[in-house]
């Protein structure tokens, strides 16, 4: 029994430990991201790693999601004879809530994983160590543009799923089943507001954006430098963001949309 | 070549430094001090604290006792911006290069230039042409680091160690895992390279028959202590127990084949380590 | 390295990703159509809104002329004060009507403006006199019920 406790002690003050350390870590980033933006080239190969190569699967996926959610909707809608209100299902749930939530989810299983083992494993090979060295602050050089990048990137994926997963409702939706076009686009424009729906979930994407970059980047930095403790770090990035998203879009969401119907 | 006793203008002066890990101590007492144009090297076994005190004299760790004074400025008292500064004028050579992998040979070799200095693009070409021509692999260029070699490879970090012609070159087990020619290779450019910049150089190995045959002096590091010094010749002509063992590598005699335990019997008994 | 050719692609994805950002607001979401305008402020006075939400269309002949900004309570009164931001585009006659009405049988709940004759317009900041309230579900329902019970003893009279 004791041993029980103990073991739960330890594992929260070690999570409390790492949380402070995540913080500072955090604080440092933001510091020294001079770098970033005064050689905005370095960020931009991080926007292209990050950002252009998790494209295919967000575009894929958003389809696909978009798909579904079309499928379903309608066949909810018109048994209540509201078939033409599916423009405004699928648009607000991609929105506000699918389109943030699963394209930080995939984001940070195709591009945070990346990044953790990209920093993980230039500090197991010693490269962060070289370039302390060499007088170049490995957080300013290495670990803020790609933080930059993955925060840039988000919110462009997140705009981007939803985009894609309209379109594959209106796919399903319009061309197969044959829900009216004009009632499809002008009902979901009626009903989506710009400032409630739309920057809300911009809102949205770019937290997700800085929390999935953030974990990514610390797990990768604060993994123990072996190839077992990289593989643990990825693992790690992985579970937390997922984690990290959905109790943010939960705090978000309660904050955002209360009483705003 | 190799001149006698250390004289002259010091470099590195390492003075009563202790080192410890979580109260685990590595390091104690130790002394020893790099002069200007030599070439030192710290011998000893595996765990013996050497890359420790590398570490040390880079800046990269704190001592918890003792002072480190690298070309005048005492290490323990300097802020991150001082240190940065020392470090420019300090090359490192890391035990397996450390070369950045997402970067060609030629970039890693700019890239002390790009990030220290506003030289023109052309004028950066020359200089690393210039680094790669002299550690013999300027066709290697545009190579990427895993299509290297492991002596290539040491010799690209090599060319990058020195891409700002650095005052002090610090080796860290340069010849780990090499094979015989490769490493007599690496051994004649370290030696070349710290005459030919003016340089002085610290290196870390345990490689004894090549150190002795290009180093100007060499401390012995035991259990964290200093237990021997000398010139090469001094060092062959021993009688120092420790310092025979070593040279010789013989299995048995002061340095211990046994991490310090209990009794082995008792061990075995007992059913647990 | 092909810096050039890792430009062009972060430049495609970043105006691809602008580009998906400018069509959610303006062929998804409303930013094109009613948002856009100045407005004029209007208030009215409702026994009982149901279930108006603030953001609510406003519309007048089934076209959205505006949106409810502000639901209040006034307790001197005891009736809700609804505000609402109504196109510049539009005037309406002083005499206009607003009801709460509902979009379909279990639709959100919207105002609609019922024009009048009067020759003067409503300006900003005025309070629309005449109102409905909304019709609520669950009066309707014990209304027929009751009803039906003051009819039934006669039926078997029948």
């Amino acid at each position: 029994m004791t041993r029980i406790l103990r073991a739960i002690g330890a594992r929260t003050v070690d999570g409390i430990w790492r949380m402070g350390f995540a913080a500072r870590f955090f604080a440092a980033i933001l510091m020294r991201s001079g770098t970033s933006f005064a050689r905005f080239q370095l960020t931009i190969r991080e926007i292209f790693s990050t950002g252009v190569l998790s494209l295919i699967i967000i575009l894929v996926s958003g389809f696909f999601v978009g798909l579904v959610l079309g499928l379903q909707g309608y066949e909810t809608l018109q048994r209540y004879g509201s078939s033409d209100a599916l423009g405004i299902l699928v648009a607000l749930s991609l929105v506000r809530e699918l389109g943030p939530v699963v394209a930080g989810l995939l984001f940070a299983s195709r591009a945070g994983s990346a990044l953790t083992a990209e920093i993980g494993l230039m500090k197991t090979t010693e490269q962060l160590k070289a370039m302390d060295m060499m007088a170049v602050d490995p957080i300013a050089r290495v670990v803020a543009p790609r933080f930059w990048g993955g925060v840039i990137s988000m919110p462009l994926l997140a705009a981007l799923f939803s985009t894609m997963g309209v379109f594959g409702a209106w796919f399903i939706g319009v061309v197969f089943i044959g829900v009216d076009d004009g009632a499809f686009w002008s009902q979901m424009q009626a009903s989506v507001d710009f400032r409630y729906d739309i920057v809300n979930g911009v809102i949205k994407s770019v937290v997700f954006g800085f929390a999935v970059a953030l974990i990514a980047v610390f797990e990768g930095y604060d993994s123990a430098p072996t190839a077992e403790g990289v593989s643990r770090a990825i693992t790690r990035t992985v579970v937390n963001s997922a984690l990290a998203i959905l109790a943010l879009d939960f705090v978000l969401t309660s904050f955002m949309f209360r009483g705003n119907g | 070549m190799s001149v006698s006793f250390p004289s002259g203008d010091t470099l590195v002066d390492v003075s009563s430094v202790d080192f410890a890990y979580d109260k685990r101590p590595i390091l104690s007492g130790i002394n020893l001090r790099i002069p200007r144009g030599k070439l030192v090297a710290i011998m000893g076994g595996s765990g013996c604290g050497k890359t420790t005190l590398l570490r040390l004299i880079g800046g990269q760790l704190r001592p918890t006792g003792g002072t480190i004074t690298v070309d005048g400025q005492d290490l323990t008292k300097l802020a991150r911006k001082d240190m940065y500064a020392l470090r420019r004028r300090v090359g490192m050579l890391f035990q397996f290069g450390a070369l950045f992998t997402d970067l060609s040979v030629f970039e890693n070799v700019a890239f002390p230039l790009r990030e220290h200095t506003d030289l023109p693009d052309d004028m950066i070409r020359d200089l690393v042409l210039m680094k790669l021509h002299a550690v013999g692999l300027r066709g290697a260029h545009k190579l990427m680091p895993n299509e290297l070699s492991g002596g290539m490879a040491r010799r690209v970090a090599l060319a990058r160690a020195v891409a700002l012609d650095p005052m002090l070159i610090m080796y860290d087990e340069p010849f780990a895992g090499l094979d015989p020619i490769s490493l007599a290779v690496v051994g004649q450019l370290i030696r070349k390279l710290n005459d030919a910049l003016g340089a002085s150089s610290i290196m870390v190995t345990h490689d004894v028959h090549e150190s002795l045959e290009i180093v100007d002096y060499i401390y012995f590091l035991s259990g964290g202590k200093v237990v021997a010094e000398g010139t090469p010749d001094e060092i062959r002509a021993s009688t120092d127990p420790f310092v025979k063992q070593f040279v010789n590598a013989e299995t048995d005699g002061p340095l211990p084949f046994h991490f310090p335990s209990g009794s082995y019997r008792d061990a075995l008994m007992e059913g647990r380590p | 390295m092909n810096r050039t050719v890792l430009d062009l692609w972060v430049g495609v994805f970043v105006a691809v990703g602008i580009a998906a950002v400018l069509f959610l607001a303006l062929k998804v979401g409303n930013l094109a159509s009613a948002n856009i305008g100045e407005t004029y402020r209007l208030q009215a006075n409702f026994d009982n809104i149901g279930g108006l939400k603030p953001r609510a269309p406003v519309k007048s002949s089934g076209v959205v002329v505006g949106r409810v900004t502000e639901i209040t309570f006034d307790s001197s009164l005891y009736v809700a004060v609804v505000k609402m931001d109504v196109d510049k585009r539009y005037s309406f006659p002083r005499d206009t009507f607003a009801n709460i009405l509902t979009s379909g049988l279990l639709g959100e709940q919207y105002i609609g403006l019922e024009v009048g004759g009067d020759t003067e317009m409503l300006k900003a900041g005025d309070t629309i006199a005449k109102t409905q309230s909304a019709v609520v579900l669950e009066k309707l329902i014990s209304q027929f019920m009751f009803n039906k019970a003051a009819e039934s003893p006669q039926a078997p009279a029948q």
